[in-house]
């Protein structure tokens, strides 16, 4: 198993007086960019630390939030790419739907993956509810734009010998020829998140990594959807590696410190739903179909407890998201049985996106968890052996 | 719900709903961003003096989406084609507020088929400097304070989607998808539509619900001042939807400048 060590990056100072919105509308007064420098220097020192324990890293970005402060992923990638030694650098993800210039996005991870010598994951994503005032592109057929994103820039890095033109509905390109091209070949891997069957069938069908956040006891029934999409393209089952799951993670020598250090990192899930409501939900993010149920005050439950209660997980207790699988937390004995129960509910899940820094934890307080999660349960999980789908029941 | 429901008709291979009713000279009422439903009051009334023909706009209620559709040009050559199929002359187009947006889109077009143009509340055009939004940014704001901005009456607009049958429920959030998808952005208009609407050369109505806090006033008389020989009017306790508002003068406002404006 491989874990990848993930922060949002945020600015927790303006967590205590948000006036009910910590995204899009936050006014940037509230930012002090000398508080911002150094909490950038700390994220980028925890990450190099990670990179010498042997854990892999996550970038991500949103836009007007003091959630995550990293606007442009690339930013961070390219400090990393520079100043890490051996970690995979996974951006999951980079938004290429909102993004103006998919030949731009190719041009930077193709120069990201040169720069690290070939440790890029490349992560697309659709992007949450709230980037698309901010980027203000169309939330309707936001896809169709991801998916002709996504076409235009593998052509880019796997063109090699001769420019090629690119006339289509979103996007009008002449001579594409990215320099340099990128390190790994044909093309830097594939990651994508979804919470959708249909989405999870595609990426299934394409063979890319599929990543989900938050499914808890609901993942497996996207796993199997993504195993059924995979195989009809004439493959066999598709290996652990294929699959990745962001869980927040907090370990400690005993357990009642871990339960305070849960604590803290689950401030992420309670922060981070804190947006003016007009912004949660913009048209054309979800059918129709679920916008339709969605008036009539029908939301379907996301998460799960292993013996089928419904959380909350905004504002589940620590127990509760320890039940659904969102929050592995205890000694590190407690979470690697917690890890691999879960790893053998889902029929193998080979890439743990830890969340292992939230909020308002300091950096003695992350510098722990991710040395102890590094020396006393990564070991373990790289010694476990994945089951196989097809020997697990759903 | 619906006694008299929706008939539909074929142009270009895209379905849409077609509300049919009266007799006489022929009007194409085009609707707002919110739909129309057939039990609208103000289709009768227009319909009393009129044939009213009120199309469903593709991707709204039960019509259906082409995939290539994006823009509102699309609905104006749509409509375009849909006169000249059903070979409409002498026509009345009247459209509210995004319906506005289509029917002058229409006319700059083609007015061959027309005879007065009524525009609504309307939409599509950009009057302020960059900075300033001409129009409430709906997708910014929580429905209590839409239906506050948009009615003169908020009761009108205030919906319990938990006992409307399945359907229209479906219908309502197709159309704030299409809205969407047709006006995202730029928001609300065509920056080109103003420096066109000289072309317009037929008797032309600007009609206003005074109480409408989407779009002001001034918007509506800068629309009217864009159009050669235009005329003005306002509409007291009404808002964004003068046509659901006062479904009477709506249609009284209707027929007198078409009976004052025609030779």
């Amino acid at each position: 198993m491989r874990v990848y060590q993930f922060t949002e990056q945020p600015y927790p100072d303006a967590w205590k007086d948000h006036g009910g919105s910590l995204r899009v509308n936050l006014p940037n007064r509230k930012c002090d960019p000398k508080i911002a420098a150094d909490l950038f220097h700390r994220y980028y020192d925890e990450w190099l630390l990670a990179d010498e324990l042997g854990l892999d890293i996550m970038l991500n970005e949103h836009h007007q939030t003091a959630t995550c402060m990293s606007s442009t992923v690339i930013v961070g990638l390219s400090v990393l790419a520079r100043q890490t030694k051996r970690a995979r650098l996974l951006v999951l993800g980079y938004p290429i739907g909102h993004r103006q210039d998919p030949l731009r996005v190719a041009e930077e991870l193709a120069t990201i993956d040169v720069v690290s010598r070939g440790r890029l994951d490349m992560g697309f994503i659709k992007g949450v509810p709230y980037e698309f005032p901010c980027s203000n592109q169309n939330p309707v057929g936001v896809m169709d734009r991801f998916w002709e994103a996504h076409d235009f820039i593998v052509k880019a890095m796997t063109s090699h010998d001769q420019p090629f033109n690119w006339e289509s509905e979103h996007f009008h390109y002449r001579q594409v020829n990215i320099w340099p091209r990128p390190w790994q070949q044909p093309h830097p891997p594939i990651w994508s998140t979804t919470g959708s069957k249909g989405n999870a069938r595609v990426l299934g069908e394409r063979g890319y990594v599929i990543a989900t956040l938050g499914t808890g006891y609901n993942t497996r029934a996207l796993y199997d959807v993504y195993r059924e999409g995979y195989m009809s393209k004439g493959r066999p089952a598709p290996a652990a590696d294929r699959f990745a799951y962001l869980g927040l993670v907090a370990v400690a020598s005993n357990e009642r410190e871990a339960r305070e250090r849960g604590e803290r990192v689950a401030s992420y899930l309670r922060a981070a739903a804190i947006v003016f409501p007009p912004f949660r939900n913009p048209p054309g993010f979800l059918s129709t179909a679920d916008n339709a149920r969605l008036m009539r005050g029908e939301t379907p439950p996301r998460s799960y407890t292993k013996d089928r209660r419904v959380i909350d997980m905004r504002s589940a207790s620590v127990q509760e998201l320890i039940d659904a699988a969102i929050l592995f937390c205890g000694t590190p004995a407690q979470v690697y049985d917690q890890i691999v129960d879960f790893c053998e509910y889902c029929g193998g899940m080979g890439n743990l996106l830890m969340m292992g820094h939230a909020g308002s934890m300091s950096h003695a307080d992350t510098v722990e968890n991710l040395t102890l999660f590094a020396n006393e349960v990564f070991p373990r999980l790289k010694e476990y052996k994945q089951p196989s789908a097809t020997a697990t029941a759903a | 719900m619906t006694a008299d429901p929706a008939s539909s008709i074929v142009v270009n291979n895209i379905r849409v709903e077609l509300i049919e009713r009266g007799r006489g000279k022929p009007l194409l009422f085009l609707h707002p961003e919110i739909g129309i439903e057939p039990t609208s009051p103000v289709l009768d009334r227009l319909a009393s003096r009129t044939r009213v023909l009120a199309p469903v706009h593709p991707g709204f209620g039960r019509s259906e989406q082409p995939k290539s559709f994006d823009t509102v040009d699309d609905l104006a050559y749509f409509y375009l084609d849909l006169l000249e199929q059903l070979d409409l002359r002498q026509i009345i187009v009247v459209g509210v507020s995004f319906g506005g947006w289509i029917a002058a889109e229409i006319a700059i077009k083609s007015g061959e088929r027309l005879s007065h143009l009524v525009l609504a509340n309307a939409i599509g055009i950009k009057v302020g400097d960059r900075e300033t939004r001409d129009i409430v940014d709906i997708y910014a704001i929580p429905e209590s304070e839409y239906v506050q901005l948009a009615y003169f009456n908020p009761e009108v607009g205030t919906h319990d989607y938990k006992t409307m049958p399945d359907a229209q429920v479906l219908a309502a959030a197709r159309n704030r998808e299409a809205t969407a998808r047709y006006a995202w952005s730029p928001y609300m208009h065509d920056p080109k539509l103003r420096g066109r609407l000289y072309r317009i050369d037929i008797p032309t109505l600007v009609l206003w619900g005074a109480s409408d806090r989407i779009v002001s006033e001034s918007y509506g008389r800068a629309y009217c001042a864009a159009i050669t020989g235009a005329r003005f009017e306002l509409i007291e306790r009404a808002g964004h939807f003068p046509h659901l508002e006062q479904p009477e003068i709506f249609a009284t406002r209707v027929f007198s400048f078409v009976e004052e404006t025609s030779q």
